[in-house]
């Protein structure tokens, strides 16, 4: 009876499939694009040798392959991670906060950050003498901190214990933080353009290293709010509602905040502060497709690491052989992207 | 007669400051408790208790039960709430708006079954809303968002329906007949209705009981002929009510009443 009706805002899967080939064409020149050219069948005939029980012959050099697997693919594969984190990270911060400006630096995590990785390029031990690099663990720990402290702070409010308090306690958490790092940056100015540097955010540094640290981080925080998106959906209508529908927003807020953060912490210890693109990206999926988080997480997921991968082709290759801070690039290319989007969108932001 | 649904002792407080004190009231299964008194009597909050979306002393049952330690998804399998001033979310499907509904019958991490479409479709269908499945509920008029938010309160299959000024913002025909799709859901399928209500002649011609509030406390419980009353009313509201019969209706006015100018 009910056979050609939609049903409910469901992914489509020319959605799920566009936005799959949009990633895996960025996947595909950002291990193109580089100083040396490489053309894509030896990049194929690289993939498949890696690839266990498969060898072909190819002609392509160690050098290139080195170049191939050791520089650009750790580079890209990087990029999807810390885009797709801070993407879903971003999805997931609006929808418990309804709030479409919140990013996953809304509670502090993004001050924290800046305060750890300050302490540890300005009053940090040299790195050789050290087991692990402290810059990233300090960057992780900040992250983590900043948010705990926002928390601890909009929980102890006596007035009662709602977003809108857990959002001001970030405000201030953050503000805070900032002047203790601003505070220590201006101290030791000869650190500042390396404190600068990192704020702004680079995938400059990344090998198979820094994949292996963040992967397990970025999967399973992924995976925690892609199962929670329904529940986003429901939090949309406010707490009071989604109360009487049988779900506790406190306990929702808490779950998605902890992997939000999480995720993001683990992302910013090895690409530092990139910005924007935990708004730009949901939304972005929004005006094109469904404002349910149904659609908004799983896409932004696959858009969010396209979107970082292309981003930082920019960044390498604008002002060869200088580097642009990935960060400059998310903004610059993506603010006017958006501001297209968002005029010849007939969706509606809420 | 057993009531369904049973307010005992209930209190409530903000800061210090008794909203409802020792409020006891009452409704039968299938039956329809009207809740009138003036702004700010507590009208509200003792809706607010029933959904657990308040704190409160004392108890509410259910068929006989206490459900105050119930948890909210045991709750919500009983007790459907539209507030006051219902948020309906800017991009959101009226499909996927009512099919929240379903949310008290689905696990943390599951997906909605096949049954649970089904039911969505089934409750549009009720509200004659099929064809508005696809529209932003935000983008509706008064009257059809009014009509999503009982598709909703369907969906979610609970015996006990709250309203808290359902129809307070329509216009008078709008008003009317959306109390009129109320009334004959409750008799359709057997709900329990509970509902604040502004509109007095309303509260007189749809609900069988009446809870008259004032100041957190229950002043006169009963049929409306026994709590409408011109005695009752001028004491809570003003002198100046009258209670009129016209063509065997109950129609409630307020005189203005000139100054003397001496």
């Amino acid at each position: 009876m009910n056979a050609g009706r939609p049903s409910s805002t469901r992914l489509r899967w020319w959605w799920v499939g566009g936005a799959a080939l949009v990633l895996a064409g960025s996947l595909v020149a950002g291990v193109m694009v580089g100083p040396i050219r490489i053309p894509p069948i030896e990049i194929l005939g690289t993939l498949i040798n890696k690839a266990p029980f498969v060898t072909i012959d190819t002609a392509i050099s160690d050098r290139t392959e080195a170049i191939l697997w050791e520089i650009r693919m750790p580079r890209v594969v990087l990029a999807v991670l810390v885009g797709s984190m801070l993407s879903a990270a971003g999805a997931g911060y609006q929808g418990v906060f309804r709030n479409p400006l919140a990013d996953p630096y809304l509670l502090g995590a993004g001050a924290g950050a800046g305060l750890g990785a300050t302490i540890a390029i300005a009053y940090g031990p040299a790195t050789s003498g050290w087991f692990i690099d402290p810059l990233p663990l300090a960057a992780f720990v900040g992250a983590i901190g900043g948010v705990a402290l926002a928390y601890l702070l909009g929980y102890t409010v006596r007035s009662g214990r709602t977003a809108v308090t857990l959002i001001l306690a970030g405000v201030a958490v953050a503000a805070f933080l900032t002047a203790i790092q601003t505070f220590l940056q201006q101290r030791q100015s000869e650190t500042l353009r390396e404190v600068y540097g990192w704020i702004l955010g680079s995938l400059n540094t990344a090998g198979w290293e820094e994949v292996e640290l963040v992967a397990p981080y970025v999967l399973v925080c992924l995976f925690a709010i892609f199962i929670g998106r329904r529940l986003l959906d429901v939090l949309a209508v406010g707490d009071t509602e989604a109360g009487t529908l049988g779900v506790r927003p406190g306990r929702i807020r808490l779950v998605i905040v902890v992997f939000a953060t999480l995720g993001t912490a683990a992302v910013v210890s090895v690409s530092g502060l990139i910005g924007f693109v935990g708004i730009i990206v949901p939304h972005t999926v929004r005006l094109l497709t469904s404002s349910s988080y149904r659609v908004v997480v799983p896409l932004s997921i696959l858009l969010g690491g396209a979107f970082l991968v292309l981003a930082d082709i920019v960044a390498r290759v604008a002002m060869t052989p200088a580097e642009i801070p990935i960060g400059v690039v998310t903004a610059m290319i993506g603010a006017p992207f958006f501001a297209v989007i968002l005029r010849t969108s007939k969706a509606v932001v809420s | 007669m057993t009531a369904a649904l049973e307010f005992r002792e209930i209190d409530v407080s903000f800061g210090g400051t008794f909203a409802l004190h020792k409020v006891s009231v009452g409704v039968h299964e299938g039956g329809w408790l009207g809740v009138v008194g003036p702004n700010g009597a507590g009208k509200s909050t003792l809706l607010r208790t029933v959904a657990g979306a308040v704190r409160y002393g004392g108890s509410v049952l259910v068929d006989g039960e206490a459900i105050d330690g119930r948890s909210q998804r045991e709750r919500a399998r009983l007790v459907s709430y539209v507030p006051q001033r219902p948020v309906y979310p800017q991009g959101m499907a009226v499909f996927d708006y009512v099919l929240l509904g379903r949310t008290p019958y689905l696990g943390t991490l599951a997906s909605e079954s096949h049954e649970d479409i089904e039911d969505v479709w089934e409750a549009l269908e009720a509200l004659r809303l099929t064809d508005f499945a696809g529209r932003d509920v935000a983008t509706l008029s008064g009257g059809e968002t009014q009509r999503v938010s009982l598709a909703r309160v369907l969906a979610q299959r609970a015996p006990i329906v709250v309203l808290d000024e359902a129809t307070a913002s329509l216009d008078v025909a709008a008003q009317h007949s959306v109390l009129e799709l109320i009334d004959r859901l409750r008799a359709e399928r057997g709900m329990t209705v509970i509902s604040a209500i502004h509109d007095l002649t309303a509260a007189a011609q749809f609900c069988e009981r009446i809870a008259l509030i004032d100041d957190g406390r229950v002043v006169a419980e009963g049929t409306p002929g026994e709590v409408l009353t011109e005695s009752l009313l001028g004491e809570v509201f003003e002198p100046s009510i009258r209670v009129i019969d016209v063509d065997g209706s109950t129609v409630i006015v307020s005189l203005r009443v000139e100054e003397d100018p001496s």
